[in-house]
């Protein structure tokens, strides 16, 4: 027997089993395709969140959405213009206590820049069944350039709790075929 | 040896120092009471969101929600991890508590600063959620109650750190601290960083509720908000970890596979937790996507690869010390006869398996930039969370408690029959809630709605029949887990209250003396925990790889 106590031993100094080693190869690795993928997905994907937004006061944006409902409004629904946009326009949705504003109509296959603000609270635009998410700030003017690409009514639900009325914000997006 | 008040542990020999055990006791105790009121207030939850019974009015659903988010996932949560710190502080390493009276006066403040955001919610005028997203506002003492728990919470984590620097001075351990320690001290680092973004962001928020100060940037207040939300949640993943081994270690006898691989995922997870904030900021404007990719994915996945670790090492260590005790046939006699009647046991290891294969590959796929368009703010977010925070974090708080009853309130369990069934009921329940949820939440039903039927609305959307037999089903596996809860409640507080005194007997089954030492496994043959890692990474690439074929089939966008 050794007459010296053995070395303290610390943690970092032990060895690593076999079985551990290959485990945490394979996990860095899986991590590194992971997110690879993403800037994979930027390059050759067609879903991404444009990095285009600006700021904007509520009633600038308020005004740029009243000009465009003037000049494209084809018909009145439950009290909503609904307007329809040339293809390739600047297309504007205000998000309000409750409601998401005006109905937009869009062409199949055609691409839209779709501009979203609030006029007070934040709120969550989600298209569906499509089950498209974006959250929307107020002074914050997210543009989304978006091609949809089947014909159909769509709704738009808020997700983002906005109050008591939160569950009544529905709006509404129609797409036809060209 | 320096003296102070203590009992000897019958178990362990050690010395448990009677102030450190009284506030282990009473932060357990309150972090239960605000668990049974946030558990039920989350009941009403389901059932106002089950269509068919819709139990709540919209103002009362929205008060209860902020309630539930609040109690269970802020109070009872950072309660109990207090009780853990001391525990993996003073009584792992045979220490003295450094200074007990600021222990009190920290637990002062956390009480009295969740009773106040309670009351503030209970009245009726901070409905905000749990997030209090500006420009909603709440009432002032909804904030200042927050602040004030927050700063208890601090003065807890620095207790903590005292006492590891008492015991070291004081030589109360030899070498490096236990590994269950080490586990505390990832999670108290990571508190004190998630408490100071908590503060740079209510002060102001405070502040403004009273009129003094202006505005508050919408996207400046969640992106810090969220560096407080999101890595309190990572305070939980190494807290509840830390109880893994503690109770692979107290129950069987597991000794880590090795100390370097454990400790160095705990120390991934000081290191990039912290960016997770991102992961509520992928669908937001005015923030880059360079920033949103690096940061969502804690830089290069490193703190996934953490719970990666993890995932293998703590099945691993208690099948190296079932193989110890001989249970060496084919791959999974380890597992079969493992103690499945233990309440403790069986917590842990289904907070183990949940946590893994549901909160954390949904969590990973939920956080990866585009694929977050097609679930953010779904009701997909809470499945997620729920498997992470509830199945994760609560089962293995309840797993621990079953632990503390004997060790540190020395009584014995009553109903040791039920007790055996509580953790089952519970965690297929939370099972239940997580899964449908998420289901719910890819057919597009928002989180946070009283009501998805558009009765009283201008316009209308229907959900598919499938998304109202979801939230159905998520309200019947709600009440199977307020059963399991309200169980585990009866038999705590009926067990402190009630149980046969331990006294100076031994304790039957629990072996302290792996937990409190430092040490890996002398054996590592882990085949079956190969095979169940194996199984968790094929889920996993599967899972992943569909996600991405549900965004390519969405409208383009750009």
């Amino acid at each position: 027997m050794a007459i010296h106590p053995p070395p303290q031993r610390i943690w970092w100094n032990e060895p690593i089993a076999r079985t551990e080693i290959v485990w945490i190869v394979i996990a860095f690795l899986w991590g590194l395709l992971m997110f690879s993928a993403m800037i994979y997905w930027h390059m050759e994907g067609e879903q991404n969140l444009s990095n285009e937004s600006y700021r904007i006061t509520p009633e600038r944006f308020a005004e740029k959405a009243n000009e465009m409902v003037e000049k494209y409004q084809v018909r009145e629904e439950a009290g909503f213009p609904v307007v329809r946009p040339p293809p390739g326009s600047d297309v504007y949705m205000i998000a309000r206590l409750w409601q998401w504003w005006p109905i937009i109509e869009f062409e199949k296959d055609q691409t839209y820049r779709l501009h979203l603000s609030s006029m007070d609270w934040q709120h969550g635009f989600s298209l569906q069944p499509v089950n498209i998410n974006l959250q929307v700030h107020p002074n914050y003017d997210m543009v989304v350039t978006l091609t949809p690409n089947e014909a159909g009514e769509y709704g738009v639900v808020c997700n983002e709790f906005c109050g008591i009325g939160h569950h009544t914000m529905i709006g509404k997006i129609y797409v036809t075929e060209n | 040896m320096p003296t102070f008040k203590h009992r000897v542990c019958p178990a362990t020999g050690l010395r448990i120092h009677s102030s450190a055990e009284n506030l282990i006791k009473a932060n357990a105790v309150t972090a239960i009471i605000f668990l049974a009121v946030g558990g039920l207030f989350g009941l009403m939850v389901a059932l106002t969101r089950w269509p068919a019974v819709h139990l709540l009015p919209a103002d009362w659903f929205y008060l209860v929600l902020t309630g539930h988010g609040l109690d269970v996932l802020l109070v009872w949560i950072i309660f109990f991890e207090i009780a853990v710190l001391y525990f993996a502080s003073a009584i792992l390493l045979n220490s003295r508590l450094a200074a007990p009276r600021w222990a009190w006066t920290g637990f002062a403040l956390m009480l009295i600063g969740a009773v106040m955001t309670n009351v503030a919610v209970l009245q009726g005028n901070s409905s905000v959620m749990f997030t209090s997203y500006v420009p909603m506002q709440a009432a002032p003492h909804f904030y200042l109650g927050l602040i004030l728990f927050a700063v208890g919470a601090l003065i807890g984590c620095f207790v903590f750190f005292g006492t590891l620097v008492i015991a070291k001075e004081e030589k109360t351990y030899e070498g490096s601290v236990p590994l269950v320690t080490f586990g505390a001290i990832t999670a108290a680092i990571i508190a004190v960083f998630t408490i100071a973004s908590g503060a740079i962001i209510l002060v102001p928020t405070f502040l403004w509720s009273l009129g003094w100060i202006g505005n508050i940037d919408t996207l400046m207040y969640k992106t810090v908000w969220w560096a407080m939300g999101h890595s309190s949640q990572q305070i939980n993943v190494s807290a509840h970890v830390a109880i893994w081994y503690l109770i692979a270690a107290v129950v069987l006898g597991a000794k880590p596979l090795s100390e370097k691989v454990s400790r160095m995922a705990f120390l991934m997870y000081i290191l990039f937790l912290q960016l997770a904030s991102a992961h509520h900021l992928l669908v937001e404007p005015g923030i880059s996507s360079e920033w949103k990719i690096f940061n969502t994915s804690y830089a290069l996945y490193l703190a996934v690869l953490g719970s990666m670790l993890h995932g293998m090492t703590v099945p691993g260590s208690i099948e190296a010390a079932q193989r110890a005790r001989g249970y060496t046939n084919g791959l999974f006699e380890w597992l079969r006869k493992a103690p499945w009647g233990n309440p403790a046991f069986s917590g842990m290891f289904m907070s183990l398996v949940m946590f893994g294969f549901l909160g954390g590959i949904s969590g990973v796929v939920l956080g990866t930039e585009q694929i977050n368009l097609i679930m953010h703010n779904t009701i997909y977010v809470p499945g997620h969370f729920h498997a992470t925070v509830v199945a994760g974090t609560t089962l293995a708080f309840m797993a621990g408690t079953y632990l503390l009853v004997p060790l540190i309130f020395q009584r014995e369990l009553i109903m040791k029959g039920l007790a055996k069934w509580q953790p089952y009921v519970f965690g297929l329940g939370v099972m239940g809630i997580s899964v449908f949820m998420m289901g719910a939440g890819t057919l597009g039903v928002p989180r946070r709605v009283w009501d998805i039927t558009g009765a009283d609305a201008a316009l209308k959307y229907d959900y598919s029949g499938a998304a109202y037999l979801m939230m159905g089903l998520n309200g019947i596996s709600a009440i199977m887990a307020a059963l399991g809860g309200f169980l585990f409640i009866v038999i705590i507080v009926g067990s402190v209250l009630f149980g046969k005194r331990t006294g100076d007997k031994p304790l039957e089954g629990l072996t302290m003396t792996t937990a409190t030492k430092y040490g890996s496994a002398e054996s590592i043959r882990i085949p079956g925990t190969v095979v169940l890692v194996a199984v968790f990474f094929t889920s996993f690439v599967l899972y992943y790889f569909i996600n991405w074929k549900y965004l390519a089939e969405v409208w383009p966008l750009r």
